[in-house]
């Protein structure tokens, strides 16, 4: 069994619900960031989302961008991230999606890509600009690799689109809750609760949702909803963002953050 | 995905409408003053040694070949029933032509534009904001074209209910490179009856310079399926094809995907997207039409490059023996048919096209000439 289904088979089975942080590997360097997955993991996180910081980051919202950029000027490269992720199995076993632009996995080649990210102990890849119907080279590499291959549902996202989806998709399935690119938003957008029942009606997929969630009442709407997992991205960067001048209160409030999200998957 | 497919499904659609087709083409005719001439530049081809024709996108409305492309675009966003028009630019040409129609058709319109270029193109800028659009300022990345359309696609996919993204160049994802080659390539098939009236035959080369590409596509399109005229993409070598400073994916870049499309891209070893140089803000985009990088692959067209300072040189040639006063991004092209003429011969008849005017880079040419000890 994959350590994703592994894990939301656990969670079913506690009625929890799964709370993701998503970090950009290496901001604001290679160390904190290390640190503050650490915090997050001790914190009670479920599963982690990893981004590679990308030059050209079209999905993303300022926050995540800016996460990007400091990234790179810290040095990271794709190497390094794999380094990173072999350095978190040293003391976590929980699953791993990575989240990156296409242009990187094509630059190293698809397979290689895979099979290094497999091999460093990633458990699923979304490509977040490759659609389902440009994905037929990573789908064989997620195959041969044993790495999920994750996807995006969007309030836009058709029916013939989503039946595609939901034929190649394993692992979870990430639904965007809004349209637009990542971000903190102040309030759950209402067409969020529509598609997850759209979607949930149509597969016994965990369905994970990100985009604009950043506070606990959008965790527990979610959750009590019929979601399996929240993916929080700019507000967990946000924490890094504010506090680049105190890393010990960087870490701290990751730590707090990812408790007081985490508390509002349990059952009630 | 879905908002791709729409557009895709409306453009096969109206580019086949009879109703369309006739309404575009009275646009083209009366507003933007098609059919453009091709002129005989006579000066020009002394000095070049053979015979040289310019294609005058410079005298279309709005001062570039941009506008044949946002008109058959904005058209098809009212025909889709769109309610707001936003779109990249980098010299501002594509900008202002946006603007253009946008107030033309009564559309909101929210132009893209790399910070950096907002200074290199201030009165681009406000052109754009004189006919009613806003223009944003973008400050994230290289704050140049990629950054513009990075920002642009964010809008796009945040609006896609009532917002038509209306793209410069044959790049970005599909439809877009298919699409802006079919409203571009007017310019060839005006280009291909002219040259024939005039010399009565076909020429024996055709030049344009290339960024994204729309200008050259739109020219070679007429002649691609004719081996006898050999076809020329000039890129910007900025400083210097060796070095870092050059927008020249088709010579010096290698695979990738950037915004949506496969093609020859400027990057480093991990995929991150190199910044382009060149001394025009139009061709200054480190990817390429995929088509493009067809046409290299197939051989059918040959991709050479000339540096700021070839640019510079024919920009002040073309002024000072025709008193046209090409755009910077044209210039690359005017500079490579001088060294064509001497390879061709002096009955060798060469098309250039003129993709846009110069007033707009007068400020920034005069600043570069100093820079090399030279006063207009």
């Amino acid at each position: 069994m994959t350590r994703y289904a592994a894990t939301f088979q656990a969670l079913r089975a506690r009625k929890e619900k799964a709370f993701i942080p998503f970090f950009v590997m290496g901001d604001p360097d290679y160390g904190t960031s290390l640190d503050a997955v650490k915090a997050a993991l001790g914190a009670g996180a479920d599963m982690l989302e990893l981004g590679i910081g990308f030059s050209d980051p079209i999905a993303d919202g300022p926050t995540i961008q800016a996460a990007d950029i400091r990234a790179l000027q810290a040095g990271m490269t794709v190497d390094r991230c794999f380094r990173f992720i072999r350095d978190i199995r040293t003391f976590s076993d929980v699953p791993i999606g990575l989240l990156v632009y296409c242009n990187l996995i094509y630059r190293r080649g698809i397979d290689r890509f895979f099979r290094e990210a497999g091999q460093a102990g990633v458990d699923g890849i979304l490509a977040a600009d490759v659609p389902v119907e440009e994905a037929g080279q990573f789908l064989e590499a997620s195959d041969r690799w044993n790495v999920d291959p994750i996807f995006m549902v969007t309030p836009a996202t058709t029916e013939k689109r989503l039946d595609a989806i939901l034929k190649r998709a394993s692992g979870f399935l990430y639904m965007v809750a809004l349209l637009g690119v990542t971000g903190a938003r102040g309030s759950l957008h209402p067409a969020a609760l529509k598609l997850l029942r759209r979607v949930r009606s149509r597969t016994d997929l965990p369905i994970c949702v990100g985009f604009g969630i950043s506070r606990p009442e959008h965790v527990r709407m979610l959750a009590r909803s019929g979601a399996d997992g929240a993916i929080v991205g700019s507000a967990v960067v946000d924490i890094l963002a504010r506090n680049l001048s105190n890393r010990s209160k960087m870490i701290r409030e990751v730590g707090s953050f990812v408790r007081q999200m985490k508390a509002q998957t349990l059952p009630r | 995905m879905p908002v791709l497919e729409e557009l895709e499904e409306s453009f096969c659609r109206y580019r086949i409408d009879r109703t369309f087709r006739a309404e575009l083409k009275a646009l083209l005719d009366r507003y933007a003053g098609r059919p453009t001439p091709l002129t005989f530049a006579g000066n020009l081809s002394r000095k070049a040694g053979c015979r040289i024709y310019l294609k005058r996108e410079d005298l279309l409305h709005g001062g570039a070949h941009k506008t044949n492309n946002c008109l058959g675009q904005a058209l098809l966003a009212r025909y889709m029933g769109k309610k707001r028009l936003i779109a990249e630019t980098g010299a501002g040409q594509h900008g202002f032509a946006t603007a253009m129609v946008g107030a033309l058709f009564g559309l909101k319109t929210v132009i893209y534009m790399g910070e950096e270029d907002t200074h290199r193109q201030r009165m681009n800028v406000l052109r754009m904001r004189l006919c009613g659009a806003e223009v944003v300022p973008v400050k994230t990345g290289s704050r140049t074209l990629k950054d513009a359309i990075n920002e642009a696609m964010r809008d796009w996919i945040a609006h896609v209910e009532d917002t038509f993204y209306l793209f410069g160049t044959t790049a970005g994802p599909h439809p877009f490179p298919t699409m802006v080659k079919h409203f571009q390539s007017v310019i060839g098939r005006e280009a291909h009856r002219q040259i024939r009236s005039l010399e009565g035959r076909l020429p024996d080369a055709v030049v344009a310079c290339v960024g994204g590409g729309s200008n050259a596509l739109g020219i070679f399109q007429a002649f691609l399926g004719r081996a006898e005229v050999k076809l020329y993409g000039v890129e910007g070598a900025g400083e210097g094809l060796e070095g870092e400073r050059h927008s020249a994916p088709l010579n010096r870049g290698t695979d990738g995907v950037l915004h949506g499309a496969y093609t020859r891209i400027l990057q480093d070893g991990d995929g991150q997207i190199r910044e382009a140089w060149s001394i025009s803000a139009g061709l200054d985009y480190p990817g390429v039409g995929p088509e493009h990088s067809h046409l290299r692959e197939t051989g059918r067209v040959r991709y050479v490059a000339v540096t700021d300072k070839e640019a510079l040189d024919a920009f002040v040639l073309l002024s000072r023996t025709e008193g046209i006063i090409p755009a910077l991004e044209s210039s690359h092209a005017i500079a490579y048919s001088l060294k064509l003429g001497r390879r061709l011969g002096k009955e060798a008849v060469v098309v250039v096209n003129l993709s846009g005017r110069g007033d707009k880079d007068l400020e920034h040419a005069q600043s570069a000439l100093e820079r090399i000890g030279r006063v207009l």
